[in-house]
C-alpha cells in the first residue's frame, strides 16, 4: 500500500523565503495526520502543495503513489476545507454541496440527493435551500466538510478547521471530525497552531518550525518525548533546561524537558527554588520558579497547597520524567 | 452518497478537448493567462490612446508658417514660447485663479454634506445623501450648464427672487465691480464661477466622505473628553484626516475646471479659458502645433499637483 | 462645527448639509419646470403659462430622433467594448500581482484623469495624421476610451472579494480555469458588471466634450444641445429634449446603485 502523501526533499521558495525547506514526509493512508507549527511555519504551505495552489520548488510529491508535481488542483482526487470556508455566496447550501458532482457531470436530481445526504452526515439536513450568508460560523464549517466529503476524495485536507470557532463549539467538532475520519476510512490531514487539537484529534504529528519538520510522531511521542527545545516548548510548554541546569540538578550536560505537570512541590529531597508568582487557571494552578537564574514551571492540581510568591520551596520529580534531548537541541 | 461514482485514482484525468488543454496551459503558465487578458485593453489605452496623445505631444514642438498657414514639421521651441505671450499668459493665469478658487469653494460647500453622510447619516438617509450625491454627478454636463443658464439670466428665477425680496441691488452692485461684474450674471466671471462649482461639487463630496466614513468617531469624542473645543477639534483633529479626502477631490475638480471649455463659452464672458484656447487654435485657426502646447500646460500642472497629493497620500482616498 | 458629545447632530451642520443637497438638486428640478411653461422667447421665470404641447412639437421633430438614434448606438457599442476591456483589465489586475499593475491601473484611469478636451484634441489629430475620416466609429472609439474605466472601477471592487479562496475552492472541487469563471467568478461579478456596463452607457450618451472632436458631421444627442446652447433656436424644444435626457440617465443611475448597494458601492469618483 503506497502512502497517502508522501514528500521527498520538497522545497518551496517564495522569493528568498523558504517556506519549505526540503521536507519530507509520509502520510498513511487512512490515518488522521496532523501538521502542527506556529504561524509561517511552513505547515499550510505544505498543504496547498498537496492541494496543488502551489507547486514545489524542488521534491517530489507523490499522492497515493501517483506523481502529483505538475497536476492542477482541479485534477487530484484531494478536497479541502478551507479556513474561511469559501462557500461560495451566490449557491444556496445544496447547491454548494453539489458544486464538485455539478463540475462532474453528474445529474441534477442525483447530486442533490448525494448533497442532502453529506448535508445529513454533518448533521444539517434539510439546511439545503439556505444561503451561506443565512448560516452561523459552525454550519458553514459543516457545509464546507460535506461540499469536501461528498466527492468521496482520496485525502480530505483541513485548514485550521477550527480556528474560528469558540471553545465549545470546537471541542464538539473535534469529536465529530474524528467519528467521521473514523467511519469513512478517507486520509484527512489537518493543520493547526493548536497544539491541543494536534494532540486529542490526530493519529500522528508532524510538528514544524521554519519551514521544516522538527519531529514526526504519535501524540504520546511527541509530547513525552520530544526530540528538540522546539518541539518540548511549543508541544505543551515544557520546561526546557540547558544543559548546565540539568547537570546541577543531577543529571548530564544535556538539554533536557521537564513537564511542569510531572514536578511536585513540598516533599522531601529534590532540590530548592523560589516562588516568583502564581497564577489560578481553574483546574490547576501555575507556579512559577526561579533556580539559578532560569524559569521554572509547575502545574499543580486543584486542592493543592499553593505557595506565596518570595517563599522557598523544594521541589522533585520521578527519574523517568526528566526527558534527555542531547547537547545539540 | 451512495450513488456518488467512486474513483480509484488520486488524479483524475482531464476534460479533454480544446478547453480543458487551454485551461491546463493557462494553470501551467499564468504569464501566458496574463498577457491574453491584457493585450486587449493594452492595444487599446497603450496604443490607441497613449499614441494619440503622445502623437499631439510631439505637434506642440512643430510651429506654423505664419504666411502659408501650414505645420512645419521641424523641432522648436517657438511655439512654447508664444505661450508666454502677454494675451497667452493672460488666459493660464485666469483658468488657473478659477480652478483654484472654485476647488476651494467647493471644498467648503462639500465638507458639511460629507460630514453628515458619514457621521451622521443612517440607514435610508444614508442611501438618501448617496444618491442625493450620485444622481447629480452622473446626470447630463449639458442638461446642468443649460439649467444655469435658465437660472442666471436676466428674466430668470434668480433676478425674480432678489426682486421679490427687494434686494435687486446687490445683484446689480456685484455686477458692477470690474473682473467679476458683467451685464447680467449670465454673461459675467462670477456667473462662470458658479456653474463650475455646481458642476464639479459632487467630485469633491464623494472622496471627502470617503476619507471622513475612515474617521472613528470616538476619535472625536476623545478630542472633546480631552478639553478641546470644537473649533480646536476641527482643526486639530478632523481637518488634517479629511485633508487627504479634500485633495483627492481636487485633482478632480481643479483638473476640470483647467480642461473645460463649454462652460466658459455658454456662461460667461469673452475672457477667454485654456480649454476654449485650445479648442479655437485647433479648429478655426489651424494652429494645431499652439493648441498642442496649451494642452500640455493642464497637463504639466495637474502633474505637479499629482506628485503632490501623492505625497500627501490623498491617493489612499479615491 | 458645534460640539456634539451627545451624538446629536448639530444644527449648523444639519443646515449647511441641506442647503448643499438644494443647492445640487434644484436646478435640476428647475429642467422639469420649463419644460411645460408656455413661453418660447425668453428664460422668463415664472413661466406666464404651462402648456404640454411642447411634448408633442419634439415628438415630431426628426432632427432630435436621428441625434438621439445616434447616441443609443454609441454608447450601447462603447458599452459592450469598455465591458470586455474594463473587465479584462479588473480580472488581470486584481487577480495576479506582476510588474507594472500600478502603471496599467494609471493608463486605465488616465483617459477621466486628463481634461476631456486633451482626450479629444489627441484624439483628432491623431486620426488627421492617420487620414481615418470622422464616422460613427471615430465617435465610439473616444467614448469606449474613457467608459473603460467605469466598468474596471466596478469590477475590480467586486473581483477582490471573489478573488482568492472562492476559486481556489473552485478548482479544489474540480472545476478547471474557465470552469471557474463560468460557474464562480462570472455569477459573482455579474452585477457589478452591469451595473459599470449601465454607467458607461450613462456617460457615454451624456459625452459632449470628447465627442465634438470626434464626431465630424454628425451630431448626438449631447451635440445637438450643445449648439442649441450656444445659438438658442427652439428653446422649447430644448427644455423638453433636457428634461428627457434627465430621466433617461437616472433610470441607469438608480438600477446600477440597486444592483450594487448590498456590496460595494458603485465608484462614482470613476467618472
Amino acid at each position: 500500500m503506497p502512502y497517502a502523501v508522501s514528500f521527498q526533499q520538497v522545497s518551496r521558495h517564495f522569493g528568498t523565503v523558504r517556506a519549505v525547506d526540503a521536507v519530507d514526509l509520509e502520510v498513511e493512508a487512512g490515518e488522521f495526520f496532523a501538521m502542527l507549527g506556529p504561524s509561517g511555519s511552513g505547515k499550510t504551505t505544505c498543504l496547498r502543495l498537496i492541494a496543488g495552489f502551489e507547486q514545489p520548488t524542488a521534491g517530489h510529491i507523490e499522492i497515493f503513489g501517483e506523481t502529483a508535481e505538475g497536476v492542477p488542483p482541479y485534477r487530484r482526487n484531494v478536497n479541502t476545507v478551507f479556513q474561511d470556508y469559501a462557500l461560495f455566496p451566490h449557491l444556496n447550501v445544496a447547491d454548494n454541496v453539489a458544486y464538485g458532482q455539478m463540475i462532474r457531470g453528474v445529474a441534477k436530481a442525483e447530486r442533490l440527493r448525494d448533497a442532502e445526504a453529506a448535508l445529513e452526515m454533518v448533521k444539517l439536513p434539510g439546511y439545503g435551500a439556505r444561503k451561506p450568508g443565512q448560516l452561523s460560523g459552525g454550519q458553514r464549517q459543516r457545509v464546507a466538510l460535506a461540499r469536501a466529503l461528498v466527492n468521496k476524495p482520496k485525502v480530505l485536507l483541513l485548514d485550521e478547521p477550527l480556528g474560528a470557532l469558540d471553545l465549545k463549539l470546537r471541542e464538539q467538532m473535534q469529536e465529530e471530525l474524528k467519528a467521521l475520519q473514523r467511519a469513512l476510512g478517507i486520509t484527512f490531514v489537518f493543520v493547526t497552531h493548536d497544539q491541543g487539537e494536534a494532540l486529542s484529534m490526530a493519529d500522528r504529528i508532524a510538528v514544524f518550525n521554519e519551514g521544516r519538520i522538527m519531529q514526526t510522531g504519535t501524540p504520546e511521542e511527541i509530547y513525552r518525548r520530544p526530540k528538540t527545545r522546539f518541539v518540548a516548548d511549543f508541544v505543551g510548554s515544557s520546561n526546557v533546561l540547558s544543559p548546565d541546569l540539568t547537570r546541577q540538578l543531577g543529571g548530564p550536560a544535556e538539554w533536557s524537558s521537564l513537564r511542569p505537570e510531572d514536578i511536585r512541590l513540598g516533599a522531601g529531597g529534590g532540590h530548592e527554588a523560589q516562588v516568583t508568582g502564581t497564577s489560578f487557571l481553574g483546574s490547576a494552578t501555575r507556579v512559577t520558579l526561579e533556580l539559578a537564574g532560569e524559569k521554572l514551571t509547575v502545574l499543580l492540581p486543584a486542592g493543592s497547597d499553593v505557595p506565596a510568591p518570595g517563599a522557598t520551596v523544594r521541589f522533585s520529580w520521578e527519574p523517568s520524567a526528566l526527558h534527555l534531548m542531547g547537547t545539540e537541541a | 452518497m451512495s450513488t456518488a461514482t467512486i474513483r480509484a485514482g488520486a488524479i483524475l484525468p482531464g476534460r479533454g478537448g480544446m478547453g480543458g488543454a487551454l485551461s491546463d496551459a493557462f494553470w501551467r503558465n499564468p504569464k501566458l493567462l496574463l498577457f491574453v487578458m491584457l493585450t486587449p485593453p493594452l492595444l487599446w489605452l497603450g496604443i490607441i490612446y497613449l499614441g494619440s496623445l503622445f502623437a499631439l505631444l510631439i505637434q506642440s514642438f512643430f510651429s506654423i508658417d505664419e504666411f502659408s498657414g501650414l505645420v512645419v514639421r521641424e523641432f522648436t521651441l517657438k511655439t512654447y514660447g508664444e505661450l508666454l505671450r502677454p494675451s497667452n499668459l493672460d488666459i493660464i493665469v485666469r483658468t488657473v485663479t478659477m480652478a483654484g478658487l472654485v476647488t476651494i469653494a467647493s471644498a467648503i460647500i462639500a465638507f458639511p454634506i460629507a460630514y453628515y453622510a458619514a457621521r451622521y447619516a443612517k440607514g435610508r438617509w444614508k442611501a438618501v445623501f448617496y444618491l442625493g450625491v450620485m444622481l447629480p454627478l452622473w446626470s447630463s454636463y449639458l442638461v446642468k450648464v443649460y439649467a444655469w443658464k435658465l437660472i442666471l439670466a436676466k428674466e430668470g428665477i434668480l433676478t425674480w427672487i432678489f426682486d421679490k425680496l427687494h434686494l435687486t441691488f446687490l445683484i446689480e452692485g456685484w455686477l458692477s465691480l470690474p473682473v467679476v461684474g458683467g451685464n447680467s450674471l449670465s454673461v459675467s466671471l462670477t456667473g462662470t464661477f458658479l456653474v463650475f462649482v455646481y458642476v464639479w461639487l459632487p467630485f469633491m463630496i464623494l472622496p471627502v466622505q470617503a476619507a471622513l466614513e475612515r474617521v472613528p468617531g470616538n476619535l472625536l469624542e476623545a478630542s472633546a473628553d480631552l478639553g478641546a473645543s470644537p473649533r480646536q477639534t476641527f482643526t486639530n483633529v478632523l481637518l488634517p484626516l479629511a485633508l487627504p479626502g479634500i485633495i483627492a477631490g481636487s485633482i478632480f475638480t481643479f483638473s476640470l475646471t483647467l480642461g473645460d471649455y463649454i462652460i466658459p463659452q455658454i456662461i460667461g464672458t469673452s475672457h477667454r479659458f485654456i480649454g476654449m484656447a485650445v479648442y479655437a487654435h485647433q479648429g478655426t485657426a489651424g494652429n494645431i502645433p499652439l493648441a498642442a502646447a496649451f494642452t500640455v500646460v493642464p497637463v504639466v500642472i495637474m502633474g505637479i499637483y499629482l506628485w503632490l497629493a501623492k505625497r500627501a497620500g490623498a491617493f489612499n482616498a479615491l | 462645527m458645534r460640539s456634539d458629545r451627545q451624538n446629536r447632530t448639530p444644527m449648523g451642520l444639519k443646515i449647511a448639509a441641506g442647503v448643499g443637497l438644494a443647492f445640487l438638486h434644484l436646478p435640476i428640478l428647475l429642467i422639469f419646470l420649463y419644460a411645460f411653461t408656455t413661453e418660447d422667447k425668453s428664460y422668463q421665470f415664472p413661466p406666464p403659462g404651462l402648456t404640454l404641447k411642447w411634448f408633442a412639437v419634439t415628438w415630431n421633430r426628426p432632427d432630435v430622433w436621428e441625434a438621439l438614434g445616434l447616441s443609443v448606438r454609441v454608447a450601447s457599442i462603447s458599452t459592450v467594448v469598455a465591458l470586455v476591456l474594463g473587465t479584462l483589465c479588473a480580472a488581470a489586475i486584481s487577480q495576479t500581482r506582476f510588474f507594472g499593475r500600478e502603471a496599467i491601473s494609471l493608463l486605465v484611469i488616465l483617459p477621466i484623469a486628463l481634461p476631456g478636451i486633451i482626450t479629444g484634441i489627441s484624439l483628432r489629430s491623431a486620426f488627421n495624421l492617420a487620414e481615418i475620416p470622422f464616422s460613427f466609429w471615430t465617435i465610439v472609439l473616444g467614448h469606449a476610451t474613457f467608459c473603460v474605466v467605469v466598468v474596471y472601477n466596478n469590477a475590480v471592487a467586486r473581483f477582490r472579494r471573489v478573488s482568492g479562496s472562492l476559486i481556489e475552492a473552485s478548482m479544489d472541487l474540480g472545476a478547471d480555469g474557465f470552469q471557474t469563471f463560468r460557474y464562480v467568478i462570472l455569477p459573482n461579478i455579474g452585477t457589478a458588471l452591469l451595473a459599470g456596463g449601465m454607467l458607461a452607457f450613462a456617460l457615454s450618451f451624456d459625452e459632449v466634450i470628447v465627442t465634438t472632436f470626434t464626431a465630424g458631421q454628425q451630431a448626438t444627442l449631447p451635440i445637438w444641445m450643445l449648439e442649441e446652447l450656444v445659438r438658442p433656436r427652439q428653446r422649447p424644444v430644448t427644455n423638453v429634449v433636457a428634461m428627457v435626457v434627465v430621466l433617461v440617465t437616472f433610470l441607469p443611475i438608480l438600477a446600477a446603485y440597486y444592483l450594487t448597494r448590498d456590496g460595494d458601492q458603485i465608484s462614482g469618483q470613476g467618472k
